[in-house]
């Protein structure tokens, strides 16, 4: 894909609309500190109970609610991530599901992207997938395992929804790729913390502040970090040098544990909490 | 009928299907992987391209070739289990007589070499029920580097000699929890491990599958045995074949013995996928017959999904077939047409194993076997003047346990507990071999 192709104006120039990742990052910073990003997914423990939760986490701070759709081969996630969406796939959660779950905690005001790795959108439909998540309310999408180069389909259906693309940087990418991953993206870029798959980790990887700064000079607006954040000491030295704080496992983690769905939630509430005291201790 | 023509080394020209080198293959391929892997894969790419246009990297593959895994392998007539395929003239590329028993050391040699020639001191590698995963293993031991082997937990439990036999060769396996816990969760597992580890370590991937450039990457150290094959048979019948068969799973034997002919119009190339119980009943693993166009472990691809995307479990007699995906280039000479895909059922492949056992006094692998069923027809449908050309991918020493329980030759009171466990798990069984 030709970078020049890339509708470059969303990597963050300019008023972003409401209701999109982009002004839930913009408003945090002009509150000067980083946003929270929340992931759940859809579907676990039960599907009122991953809306309840992903209400919650709003409720407890959370700036943007990331929804994963579940898929049967999450090749980036480890084992907490999976256990979840094992468990949501067996219950037979489907991509109407999903879109329902959007348009609920939507509703709540807060931006809300759909994480999804790309074969079930492929299957769906990419344009009419586009259409559905619009109508949804949703802001945009996460693609873990698209890369820019093999998206045409959406970034042409992005334009014509206006929809948020968000796309994955790594620790291992060129300077190139950063620039053409950073001109692709519209909403923020989502820096890989380590070169890994997702799950609560003892520290945060030392390279993830210079990914951030590389992926800044390449041209990026707005650049969250995930992979390994779980605590609130965590989110706030990542807040330090980063648009926005992304936490997924510990959230799943709080789910996985609790005794009851309605235990679930106000766990994943309080963490949200603390997450968000986090994102402002720095 | 082709005439008889020179042996031809390179491809025909920039518009041969042959010289295809990805990352597409028409619509099929691609790389759908997460930006943190881009760059090996790149690194990859450039290390591979620059090996294949180096002399002295060639000739340290080819003595091994020679030396180690007993290349060239011959071609065998089989006349006696031709008078079954309507009395075509079959020829089997005897891929089986390599070292470690299948086609598996071609792929996995080239790698190991590559390994080396990339500075890595550390391999991964997916297996099934243990072929992809044992030539790794010894490619590894032969040159000094550590070898893990992602292997899912259900396929350790039923090959526990094959995780024996790689752990003897100085292996870790890993026995794999997630998912189904068979191949396809073994692929996740390692692409798990590379992500983290790929500064050090090199995924020696098992097939014509996953992301660009390994469809490549593979088919190249496949091709030989087609290269070979096609030279045999012009200096045995003084043409070329009418017919080339091979099984296909992943795909790698297949597309090793049909690339050398892809230019040759009027050789047909056919591809049996293993079709379980049969396409109808939903348990089977034929890709391209059952399955539809979608993403899967890395590429474009055909699949065997659900309506939302899901993979959907697949099922087999062969492990080295059970699995629901198919590589990029076969995806696209089935779409084209320029292959044919069939699908065979257990039953079928299983009567072919019996046949070629009793007729030939040769064991193929039940992979094979799928085949030597196709071929079955295509002689049939050829007639006795046609000439076939069958890779026999690998030996069925592994098979033999499988194949006493499907024809009844032992009785369950001569199994050892552990193999009674086995029996009971029949049903959705994908003990065998392969990839």
């Amino acid at each position: 894909m030709s970078t020049t192709s890339v509708d470059v104006s969303g990597a963050g120039r300019g008023a972003a609309r409401a209701g999109t990742s982009a002004a839930a990052v913009d408003r945090a910073r002009a509150e000067g500190r980083s946003a929270l990003v929340a992931y759940l997914p859809v579907g676990f423990p039960d599907l009122d109970a991953s809306v309840a939760a992903a209400k919650a986490a709003v409720a407890g701070g959370a700036d943007v609610v990331e929804l994963g759709l579940p898929y049967s081969d999450p090749t980036m996630d480890g084992p907490t991530i999976q256990r979840a969406v094992d468990a949501a796939l067996r219950a037979r959660t489907r991509p109407a599901d999903v879109l329902r779950a959007v348009e609920q905690v939507a509703a709540t005001g807060a931006a809300v992207l759909v994480m999804t790795y790309w074969p079930p959108v492929d299957r769906y439909g990419v344009a009419r997938f586009a259409a559905d998540l619009a109508s949804a309310g949703a802001a945009g999408l996460i693609t873990p395992d698209l890369i820019p180069d093999e998206a045409a389909a959406w970034l042409e259906a992005s334009d014509e929804h206006d929809l948020e693309r968000v796309f994955l940087v790594a620790p291992s990418s060129t300077d190139a790729r950063l620039a053409s991953t950073a001109a692709a993206c519209r909403g923020f870029v989502y820096a890989a913390s380590t070169m890994g798959v997702t799950g609560a980790r003892t520290t945060v990887g030392a390279g993830a502040a210079r990914l951030v700064e590389r992926t800044r000079a390449a041209g990026a607006e707005r650049v969250c970090v995930g992979l390994g954040v779980s605590t609130p000491e965590q989110a706030a030295q990542v807040a330090g040098y980063a648009d926005g704080v992304i936490v997924g496992s510990a959230f799943v983690a709080r789910l996985l544990e609790a005794d009851s769905p309605a235990a679930g939630a106000r766990a994943v509430g309080e963490l949200a909490e603390r997450l968000a005291e986090g994102v402002r201790r720095s | 009928m082709s005439a008889p023509t020179a042996r031809r080394e390179e491809p025909a020209g920039p518009a041969a299907l042959s010289a295809e080198r990805g990352p597409y293959f028409g619509a099929f391929g691609g790389r759908f992987v997460p930006e943190a892997l881009v760059a090996a894969l790149d690194e990859i790419e450039a290390a591979h391209t620059a090996a294949m246009a180096d002399e002295s990297f060639l000739a340290e593959l080819a003595e091994l070739h020679r030396t180690y895994s007993g290349r060239p392998s011959i071609i065998t007539p089989v006349p006696r289990f031709a008078e079954h395929a309507g009395g075509a003239t079959v020829l089997l590329k005897r891929e089986d007589l390599n070292h470690t028993g299948s086609h598996k050391i071609n792929n996995v040699l080239g790698q190991a070499l590559l390994t080396r020639r990339m500075g890595k001191r550390r391999v991964i590698a997916e297996t099934g029920a243990g072929q992809h995963g044992v030539a790794t293993a010894t490619a590894a031991a032969l040159m000094g580097l550590e070898c893990v082997v992602y292997m899912g937990e259900e396929d350790t439990r039923r090959q526990a000699l094959n995780v024996a036999r790689m752990r003897l060769l100085g292996a870790e396996v890993v026995p794999v929890t997630a998912g189904s816990r068979t191949l396809k969760d073994a692929v996740n597992e390692a692409f798990r491990d590379w992500v983290a580890s790929v500064d050090t370590t090199h995924y020696v991937f098992g097939t014509v599958a996953g992301p660009h450039p390994f469809p490549v990457l593979v088919r190249d150290h496949q091709r030989v045995i087609g290269l070979e094959a096609r030279a045999q048979v012009l200096e045995l019948t003084g043409r070329l074949p009418d017919a080339v068969c091979a099984c296909v799973g992943g795909g790698s034997n297949a597309i090793g013995i049909f690339h050398a002919f892809l230019d040759d119009p009027a050789v047909r190339l056919f591809g049996f996928e293993a079709g379980g119980e049969g396409v109808g009943s939903g348990r089977h693993a034929a890709s391209i017959t059952g399955g539809s166009p979608g993403v899967f472990q890395g590429a474009r691809q055909f699949v065997l999904q659900d309506e939302d995307g899901q993979t959907v479990e697949s099922h087999s007699i062969s492990a080295g077939l059970d699995y629901p995906g198919v590589g990029p280039e076969h995806s696209w000479l089935g779409a084209s047409g320029r292959a044919e895909y069939r699908p065979v059922t257990d039953a079928e492949a299983m009567e072919a194993f019996r046949l070629l056992c009793r007729t030939e006094g040769i064991i193929p692998a039940i992979e094979s076997a799928h085949a030597l069923a196709g071929a079955l027809r295509v002689g049939r449908e050829l007639g006795p003047e046609a000439v076939l050309l069958v890779n026999l991918s690998g030996r069925g020493d592994k098979d033999v346990d499988t194949a006493a329980r499907w024809f009844g030759l032992v009785s369950d009171a001569d199994l050892v507990a552990s193999e009674a466990e086995r029996v009971a798990d029949a049903p959705q069984d994908t003990e065998g071999s392969g990839w």
